[in-house]
């Protein structure tokens, strides 16, 4: 097949992965991309809010990685704060951009618990390496556009924004 | 996009009253077929950018506009201070001043395919690129002070680059009244070890043959000479500029709104450029222009050390470097009258046309070299800044091909090592840690960036001068 000309299929949307991680998800939690011209759309479905956002920022690193091949050596917590939920998503997404490029490491599992407007979290993972992980992208950082966190059904919550590759 | 918005000016520009909010009309610059092509996305944000306060004559989008945040990419936008003119994070981009770099070697193909490789392995092996990858430059914080203040002259000064080379980079090498204290103590952390890699997505490293020429005056003039090869760098201002990015369009979103601006789209977070909030930002943001110069010039000297290894006269004199994601402060005559402007280019390249005396001397006859990334299997091309340039975009064109497909779209049709084999065969080895990312960059996930360059030539804004086939992509 010529790499210069093929129709692009109507029906693209991405990745999905019902059980990326055993221990970050739950019957009704997910992730998905979403596309975008130049960058990734991610998107982040739960029960609630906090597991909507573990499982936008696993979509975040299933963007960067094959997920099954993170090993959760390492724990990394963090803390995030902002007037509002889709505010706190960015914020949180952001967060982990920063602390994959600062300790060079490479995330695969995350556990939220957001009270209002703050949110605490864990992230598991290990040092990034360019063989096994082989990373297809480095993020730079979540962007409002796209950008939504509603429940969407009662009890299904939606975490989504662009994330500039 | 929906043309019938569109009032047709000429075969290659057009027009949108302005409607609603709009202070000012849009202006599309590109043909048919690449308008048609493009997102419905690009009219929304070229519309919506031209609601900003301050903006001077127009908002424009280059033949390669797709959709951004904010600001489409390939969005071009003057503001000025004194009516009220907005500086907007979302229109300059995360990777500040990302650009690219073209290297002449004075080599030919032949040379190079006799060692290809050797040479394809020493620059992955000896380029960092990649997440996790690590520079060999350490900087402590008086070190980063002084990086984010001089740009590639810092670079220059600790021996990472040539004294000639500066005067081949936009403004000196060096973008003056930066800020390194409104840069944070995040985005410093950032970039302690990433000084002088690549990055990954859609920058690279690549070594080209000069296979087509179509103005034997310019190219001569800039030292492109047909079957000899180059080395374009297109990457931008790491860790440090995305951090920026974040930070100040974070910073925009919640307090815009208290300073006097109300964007129509929260992408479109901007301040003031005389509030505090705004001139932090632009000293923030010409510290990170500075840290995108001295990366691009480390990553020059990097390639010279490869190259000095098997080719011992090869000097690779630096042609051109010039940074896509900028707001510089520029003088345009508007109405006839000179103004001082704040040049939002997001995705653009500028293009001063020959005679321009902000041009060095040895290219003023010529105009500003415009390099236009193309994508690994199709090529780059390098144009020269118009006399026409000016009035049609303030100085502007565009800045590559421009992607036509999702990468999640591109990696469903196409697999990376299907990509690498069939570059292979037809003479261009790519390097890469990512099959995935290879990829989402199939050239078939770009535009043609031929009906780019042409339809940036018809509509005046640069004019062609030499196409580059790529020969080795080292891809992070």
């Amino acid at each position: 097949m010529s790499l210069l000309a093929r129709s692009v299929p109507e029906n693209i949307l991405a990745a999905r992965s019902p059980r990326a991680w055993e221990s970050a998800t739950t019957n009704v939690a997910c992730w998905e991309h979403f596309p975008h011209d130049a960058d990734l759309g991610v998107r982040g479905y739960g029960a609630t809010p906090a597991q909507a956002f573990e499982q936008a920022a696993l979509a975040l690193a299933a963007a960067i990685a094959e997920l099954a091949s993170i090993t959760p050596k390492e724990t990394v917590e963090i803390h995030a704060e902002a007037p509002s939920l889709d505010l706190l998503l960015v914020d949180w997404l952001n967060a982990i951009v920063y602390e994959m490029a600062e300790r060079r490491m490479i995330f695969g599992a995350f556990e939220v618990t957001i009270s209002a407007t703050k949110l605490i979290a864990r992230a598991h993972g290990e040092a990034v390496s360019r063989e096994r992980h082989a990373p297809a992208v480095e993020p730079k950082g979540a962007t409002f556009t796209e950008l939504d966190v509603s429940e969407i059904a009662p009890g299904q919550w939606r975490a989504q924004c662009v994330v500039d590759v | 996009m929906d043309m019938s918005r569109l009032e047709q000016l000429s075969d290659t520009a057009w027009r949108v009253e302005p409607f609603g909010e709009m202070r000012a009309p849009a202006i599309i610059y590109a043909s048919r077929a690449l308008i048609a092509e493009m997102d419905d996305k690009v009219f929304d944000q070229v519309t919506n950018v031209a609601k900003l306060p301050g903006i001077v004559r127009a908002s424009y989008a280059m033949p390669d506009a797709h959709w951004g945040y904010g600001f489409p990419i390939g969005g071009v936008a003057a503001f000025d201070a004194k009516s009220g003119g907005v500086v907007s994070a979302g229109g300059v981009g995360f990777d500040v001043s990302c650009g690219v770099r073209t290297h002449l070697t004075g080599l030919k193909r032949e040379q190079i395919f006799a060692v290809r490789e050797k040479l394809a392995n020493a620059l992955y092996e000896h380029v960092p690129a990649g997440l996790g990858s690590e520079g060999g430059i350490h900087l402590d914080d008086q070190a980063m002070t002084f990086m984010l203040s001089d740009g590639a002259v810092w670079a220059v000064e600790n021996g990472y680059g040539r004294a000639e080379d500066l005067e081949r980079i936009e403004e000196g090498g060096r973008a003056a009244a930066a800020d390194p204290a409104a840069v944070s103590e995040f985005a410093r952390k950032r970039q302690r070890h990433e000084m002088g890699t690549l990055g990954s997505g859609n920058h690279y490293l690549e070594v080209q043959e000069i296979a087509e020429i179509f103005d034997d005056v310019a190219a001569t003039g800039f030292g492109l000479r047909l079957g000899e090869c180059v080395v374009t760098i297109h990457c931008g201002s790491r860790g440090l500029g995305h951090q920026i990015g974040t930070e100040f369009l974070r910073e925009m979103v919640v307090s815009g709104p208290a300073l006097g601006v109300s964007p129509p789209d929260r992408e479109l977070a901007c301040a003031p450029i005389l509030s505090e909030l705004g001139q932090r930002y632009l000293g923030a943001m010409r510290g990170a222009i500075n840290c995108a110069l001295a990366n691009r010039e480390i990553i020059g000297h990097l390639t010279r050390q490869v190259f000095a290894q098997l080719f011992s006269h090869a000097e690779l004199p630096l042609m051109f470097d010039v940074s896509h994601n900028t707001c510089k402060v520029e003088t345009h005559e508007v109405d006839g009258e000179e103004r001082e402007l704040y040049l939002h280019r997001k995705g653009a390249t500028r293009a001063f046309g020959p005679g321009d005396n902000r041009l060095p001397e040895a290219l003023r006859l010529f105009g500003q070299p415009v390099l236009i990334g193309g994508s690994m299997g199709t090529g780059s091309y390098v144009l020269a800044g118009m006399a026409t340039s000016e009035a049609q975009a303030f100085s502007s064109a565009c800045h590559g091909a421009g992607r036509r497909m999702s990468r999640h779209a591109a990696t469903r049709i196409w697999g990376g090592r299907q990509v690498v084999d069939e570059l292979r065969a037809r003479g261009i080895i790519v390097k890469s840690p990512s099959m995935r990312g290879v990829a989402e960059e199939a050239p078939g996930a770009y535009k043609d960036v031929r009906a780019v360059v042409d339809s940036a030539e018809a509509a005046g804004l640069a004019r062609k001068v030499a196409y580059l086939k790529p020969l080795i992509c080292v891809k992070g």
